[in-house]
């Protein structure tokens, strides 16, 4: 294709992306370098049904210049990415030099609000990921190996769980988990502890996010690898069953090698897909027990406090772990791109 | 023929005159848009200025519970989305904080006569809010249960663990003691009324320099342990609605709890009636054998946007005058919240917030950095509530996230 109607092709997207990839990832990168001016606070009599008190209030005169003049705010450099809410470089170190051990030093680090919330999303990441995959797998060679005639309900009840809003999925199960639902009770009779509350323990609280994450994104995975098994080569399965090979041979020396590039890709889309993981922590109202960085940019957002340049700054580090996260694949595509 | 037609032209223009008449409130023409919480007080108020509706006035209200988390963005534009916010003593500060309402003496001036001056918040010379009730939290307790156990209602709460401790032994309730402690603005405010109770002052006089982390500190969050050792083990994720909702299914006897909110426990809906009609309000509690009540005084009030029209700033104050005027009194809204409005008699599910009020508790601090030591609170209290760390440091971990957070806003260098 020659260049010039190459580049007509792509103006779409490339407008769409340079629109709402390119502007927004400019401006959080601008915001997180500059922190809001230093309001000017005048003492004030306020007055009210309780009498009045003497108190101090924001000088707006003064600070609608100050605004007016830099709107961005005040250059800050990296001071937001080094503060305690952030990297927290100080008590880093601090905790370095004074920490007894490897595990004191850990725990001392869970206690920082960005390594807590990055422990957890990591966590949720590498045990999410790799278990949709094979839930997904189990479930499609399934479905592929019932009657036709059932596979069309069975496929649909399969796609359920991601069908339903993640908020609502979520809250449903919240319920359920409650000392009172019905997988609450079920784990206390199964554990024989009659006061064993899911919601009040963090680890049960980080594998139930885990577990309602693998029900969400499983039907994923299931529908790719079900379409991709459509397509293994009839000859080959064939072949295979008459030199003697068991079921489970056959998966393992046919099916899979045939299905590992769609494993590559379902594995890249939940990466990026889990690495933001956000509604469960909401509707498990779990932020007691379990922080992500997705959950700290909304936290820091929404309320009466808006820290703009710090969910900024937490904005700009999640765009680099998802890069981290991607580089092996980015890699690799690089490498094949230049070689061809 | 002709007589028929003339008949149908005079009913039909007779009819639409009698809508002009109807636009209520003496209001011309505007638009007003009301966001607030959600609770049955401010629903009436919401009703009230409803009734101001009609032929060229359009009244709209948003009523939620995470009304915070959207009305600041959403009186932001020009025009605003909201030209009302029926806010509270802390969440005025958020529009405050960015110049989002408008003083509203000219418009009392000249529309408000009626409105009593005790209702108007005044911050530096400037009436900036119109305030309709007063709100605090109290004890709020089961008759029944008590008189199982042969206990007066606690005054304090050291006695309030005492009850508990005897209706958990007489195995009436496992656990019998309520409190939204859900990890965030709730459990925060719960602190902050408790650190009242033990006398302590938040910032250093005059600063925004924090000064939490003192003996009242940790005798705070040390009441705060012994009170969670009697709740539902999920206290974590209680906000008020859970709360309230265990309240309702009969699982609670004890807890300090909302006057506004106590009024929807003590009505027939939700709940049964060995619970709703044994449910009591009772003056805040105090601690550590202090004399200051462990609560603070709230007042709920109405604004008017800056980014509007002064025609539909006009509109939204007369018909938020309306909203809050005698007129809104009645048997079914009387009991609903401690209203500053004129003809009002306490019912006695109101004698909490009352009480409060006679009792000299502290009014809720209306400072523009509060809301972030609120949130330092909410967001590093969990670890501690669960054992995992002690007070001292909790409260170190509250006090470096505040100060990040005043920096980052530019109250602190």
């Amino acid at each position: 294709m020659k260049h010039k109607t190459f580049l007509w092709f792509v103006l779409p997207s490339s407008l769409a992306m340079i629109l709402f990839i390119v502007f927004p990832l400019v401006s959080i990168v601008v915001q997180s370098l500059h922190v809001a001016h230093d309001q000017v606070v005048t003492t004030v009599e306020n007055c009210g049904p309780f009498g009045c008190t003497t108190s101090t209030i924001i000088d707006q005169s003064a600070t609608e210049a100050l605004r007016r003049e830099q709107p961005l705010g005040r250059y800050a450099g990296l001071t937001t990415y080094l503060d305690r809410r952030h990297l927290a470089v100080a008590e880093v170190g601090d905790a370095w030099r004074s920490a007894q051990g490897w595990r004191d030093l850990g725990a001392r680090m869970l206690n920082l609000p960005f390594y807590k919330a990055v422990a957890f999303t990591l966590a949720y990441t590498f045990v999410v990921t790799p278990l949709t995959i094979i839930l997904g797998f189990i479930v499609a060679v399934a479905v592929n190996g019932v009657t036709r005639s059932v596979r069309g309900p069975l496929i649909f009840f399969s796609l359920l769980p991601m069908i339903i809003t993640p908020l609502v999925g979520s809250l449903i199960l919240f319920w359920m988990i409650d000392a009172r639902g019905i997988v609450g009770a079920a784990l206390q009779a199964v554990a024989g502890d009659p006061g064993l509350s899911v919601k009040a323990s963090t680890p049960l609280m980080w594998a139930m996010l885990m577990v309602y994450g693998v029900w969400h994104a499983a039907p994923f995975a299931f529908i790719i690898y079900y379409a991709g098994l459509q397509t293994v080569n009839a000859d080959t399965l064939e072949s295979a069953m008459i030199d003697g090979a068991t079921r489970w041979q056959r998966i393992r020396f046919v099916v899979l090698p045939h299905l590992l590039p769609l494993t590559t890709f379902i594995a890249l889309i939940q990466i990026m897909d889990n690495f933001r993981v956000f509604e469960p922590i909401v509707s498990f109202a779990s932020s007691a027990h379990a922080t992500s960085l997705s959950w700290t940019i909304y936290n820091d957002l929404g309320g009466e406090t808006r820290q703009l340049s710090a969910a900024a700054a937490t904005s700009v580090l999640t765009v680099i772990g998802v890069a981290i996260l991607l580089s092996p694949v980015l890699v690799r595509t690089w490498r094949e791109f230049g070689r061809r | 023929m002709r007589t028929w037609k003339t008949a149908a032209l005079t009913t039909a223009l007779s009819v639409l005159g009698a809508t002009t008449a109807m636009a209520g409130c003496g209001i011309e023409a505007g638009r007003v848009s009301i966001v607030g919480n959600e609770f049955p007080a401010i629903h009436t108020v919401a009703e009230g200025a409803e009734a101001c509706a009609g032929d060229g006035v359009e009244v709209k209200a948003n009523l939620t519970a995470d009304h915070q988390k959207i009305n600041v963005a959403g009186m932001q534009g020009n025009p605003a989305e909201y030209t009302s916010a029926i806010i509270a003593t802390s969440s005025i500060m958020a529009l405050m904080n960015e110049d989002l309402i408008r003083p509203l003496d000219d418009l009392v001036a000249a529309h408000g006569q009626d409105v009593p001056k005790r209702q108007l918040i005044v911050i530096d010379g400037k009436v900036m809010a119109v305030a309709f009730m007063a709100n605090a939290q109290t004890l709020v307790y089961r008759q029944d249960v008590l008189d199982q156990i042969g206990v007066a209602p606690p005054k304090t709460y050291e006695e309030l663990l005492a009850a508990a401790e005897k209706i958990r032994a007489a195995g009436i309730m496992e656990h019998p003691v309520g409190g939204a402690y859900a990890a965030g603005p709730s459990i925060a405010l719960e602190f902050v009324d408790m650190y009242i109770g033990h006398g302590g002052e938040f910032f250093k006089p005059g600063t925004a320099e924090v000064a939490i982390n003192n003996e009242q500190g940790v005798a705070t969050l040390n009441m705060m342990k012994a009170l969670s050792a009697y709740m539902n083990p999920d206290f974590l994720t209680h906000d008020n609605n859970a709360t309230a909702a265990e309240w309702e299914a009969g699982n609670v006897a004890l807890m300090n709890f909302w006057g506004s909110r106590a009024v929807a426990l003590v009505d027939s809906e939700g709940s049964a009636p060995q619970v709703h009609e044994n449910t009591r309000v009772g003056p805040p509690m105090t601690v550590g054998g202090g004399s200051i009540p462990a609560s603070a005084l709230w007042w709920d009030g109405w604004t008017v946007a800056k980014n509007t029209t002064d025609q539909d700033a006009l509109a939204t104050f007369v018909a938020l005058a309306h909203g809050t005027s005698p007129e809104i009194l009645n048997d079914k809204t009387m009991g609903q919240a401690v209203w500053m409005i004129d003809g009002y008699q306490p019912a006695p599910v109101n004698g909490g917030v009352v009480a409060a009020m006679e009792m000299g508790t502290k009014p809720y601090p209306m400072l523009p950095y509060m809301s972030l030591l609120n949130t330092a609170v909410g967001e590093n209290l969990s670890d501690f509530m669960q054992g995992k760390e002690s007070a001292e440091q909790a409260l170190a971990d509250i006090e470096a996230a505040y100060t990040s957070a005043a920096k980052e806003k530019g109250f602190l260098n």
